[in-house]
């Protein structure tokens, strides 16, 4: 492979901290400029195709320059909290994967650690290797739908197709076990929902050996492709001490040369089990969140394949009639598991009084479930700490002195969801 | 481990391998800076506003209602086995703080206030705290103090009430043109 040469051309990261004052989020125009200068206010979306959902970005611009910038959210706010007080614990389940459509398993399993937390529930290592599993195929699926994006917003048309291919596999490897695409409700308080199909161990291996090759081509594509060298490479920059201020979590953490990955450094499920590298790139730039986000790729490939080698045989949930439904048979013949089976589908099973906080590394960066109990079938009190909400609050910093041209290459870069902002 | 050195502090403890550390409301900003300078907190994840209006309430158990009938507008309407320990104030706020090092330590530093009672912003010392701050308004009507820009941020501007607390109301809309008015 040729890689065009470019001329290097990187600032080192800025000297000191970049953070607007005295708003940390919002850019206000020097006053002085404002004067002399002929400022223009541009209104970015809500609804402009590039924006990555609906976000809006006022920007005030000095000739082709951003001189300043407010982001206004909660275009899609939708109240799931709010819901999901409403709801029993585990009709709950089904809310959390909504609020982040792309990287889906992911949110639904942080609500499930947090109400296994507060039950004191082990769930079985075949539940928790499973789990494993499909975080990492939704973390892929998620980045893939992110690098098709990004390419697209910057005119790489065909990337987002073939992206789009192997983001249907990994869909088509959600459907054969939990029989949805999206949004599967397949992970239970205490373990999964149903069995692993015996055909799934082979297609999603047949996935993961050939995805390295895939992901390499893409990665030609756009690596030797000097418009896309031109139009990401020191720009959107964020220094590490700026990125730790402003709570920037996940890949815009690890590209300012923050070496922090909740999976290897506060290990859940069974992550201190699997052999994976945690990618960093010192520059800080959209360039590096994309070197990111196509070595985590790999990385999560390489996890896939050892949750498929590792996977332990045995039950797929705890045998706890209190939380869990007993089997389906069992209702014709035994009383008492007719019993247990109605009082869980009316009422729900009680969480153990109580507060607690889980946080998992998502696709996205630190992704927290705040839940507060109060002994009751339903949720006193559900919080999710989003990273894509805390990574809009990084525009400001960013975008100060961008051309109006890279906006849309640095907001995609922060790679947000906008269901997840507005929740 | 003890946290009693940090400043204005009540309360301590630990369950579920999570240690909440609740100080005086006044003294936040005291605390949270104690908390980044000296105990190496850099990160704060996030904060928390929970509405704990009701908590105390007797509820009836088996269905959900309240005594007078099922009523969804109407905070704590499900059975319990026991009621839970009582609430200092109506509102807490958790600011759940992170350590970038070895071991990944956590805390939840945790403020208690009433309806209107001011809270000093953390803004100054976390950044980040900016847009949680301002959705701790929107969402519960926290009156943060301090904060550089207060503004709603996910409901619009002109929205009227707290979406979050437990006593907006949830079902049913104003029916205009009843003949009332």
């Amino acid at each position: 492979m040729t890689m065009a040469v470019v001329a290097e051309k990187r600032p080192a990261i800025y000297e000191g901290s970049r953070i607007p004052q005295p708003i940390p989020t919002v850019l206000l125009v020097d006053p002085k400029l404002r004067e002399e200068g002929d400022i223009l206010e541009v209104n970015f979306g809500p609804n402009h195709p590039s924006t990555h959902g609906v976000l809006r970005l006022v920007v005030e611009l000095n000739g082709e320059r951003v001189v300043g910038l407010k982001a206004v959210v909660g275009y899609l706010h939708t109240g799931f909290e709010k819901n999901m007080e409403q709801k029993s614990w585990w009709k709950a389940i089904t809310y959390p994967e909504r609020i982040d459509y792309l990287s889906f398993q992911i949110n639904e399993l942080v609500f499930v650690l947090a109400i296994e937390k507060l039950l004191e529930v082990e769930p079985p290592g075949k539940a928790t290797w499973m789990r494993m599993l499909l975080s990492e195929l939704s973390r892929i699926h998620s980045h893939l739908i992110w690098l098709g994006t990004s390419a697209l917003e910057l005119g790489a048309i065909s990337l987002l197709w073939y992206c789009f291919r192997e983001r249907d596999a990994v869909l088509d490897l959600f459907e054969l076990v939990t029989g949805a695409r999206m949004h599967t409700r397949y992970f239970q308080a205490g373990g999964l929902a149903e069995d692993i199909p015996p055909g799934f161990y082979s297609e999603c291996r047949r996935f993961v050996d050939y995805m390295p090759a895939r992901l390499d081509e893409y990665e030609a594509l756009l690596s030797s492709q000097v418009i896309w060298l031109e139009r990401t490479k020191g720009l959107g920059l964020l220094s590490a001490a700026d990125a730790i201020a402003l709570g920037q979590s996940g890949p815009v953490l690890r590209a300012s040369g923050v070496d922090w990955d909740l999976r290897r450094d506060e290990p859940y499920l069974a992550y201190d089990q699997v052999d994976f590298r945690v990618p960093i790139y010192p520059n800080g730039d959209v360039y590096d969140r994309y070197k990111v986000h196509m070595d985590e790729m790999r990385e999560s490939t390489r996890i896939v394949r050892q949750c498929l080698d590792g996977m332990p045989e045995g039950p797929w949930i705890v045998d706890d009639r209190k939380i869990v439904l007993p089997p389906r048979d069992e209702l014709h013949t035994s009383m008492e598991s007719l019993i247990h089976h109605f009082k869980l589908v009316t009422e729900g099973y009680r969480v153990p009084e109580g507060e607690v906080y889980v946080a998992v590394e998502s696709a996205r960066g630190e992704l927290g479930c705040y839940v507060v109990s109060d002994g009751g079938p339903k949720p006193w009190r559900v919080k999710f700490r989003a990273p894509s909400f805390v990574a809009l609050e990084a525009t400001a910093t960013c975008m100060s002195d961008a051309l109006v041209a890279d906006l849309i290459a640095i907001v995609g870069s922060l790679d947000t969801v906008m269901g997840e902002v507005d929740r | 481990m003890s946290w009693e050195q940090i400043p204005g502090f009540l309360s301590q403890k630990d369950a579920h391998g999570e240690t909440t550390v609740v100080v005086e409301t006044e003294r936040l900003v005291e605390a949270a800076t104690y908390l980044r300078d000296e105990a190496g907190f850099d990160f704060l994840s996030d904060i928390t506003p929970t509405d704990y209006l009701g908590w105390e309430q007797p509820r009836v158990a088996g269905y959900w209602g309240n005594r007078a009938g099922r009523d969804l507008n109407s905070p704590g309407s499900w059975g319990l086995a026991k009621q839970p320990e009582e609430k200092p104030k109506r509102f807490s706020i958790s600011y759940h703080v992170l350590a970038l090092r070895e071991g990944a330590p956590r805390l939840r530093l945790q403020v208690w206030c009433d309806d209107g009672e001011p809270v000093p912003s953390v803004v100054t010392v976390w950044p980040t705290a900016d847009w949680h701050e301002r959705e701790a308004w929107d969402m519960m009507g926290i009156s943060i103090d301090g904060h550089p820009n207060l503004e709603r941020i996910l409901m619009e501007e002109d929205w009227e009430g707290h979406p979050l607390r437990k006593d907006y109301p949830l079902g049913g809309e104003p029916v205009r043109f009843s003949g009332e008015e």
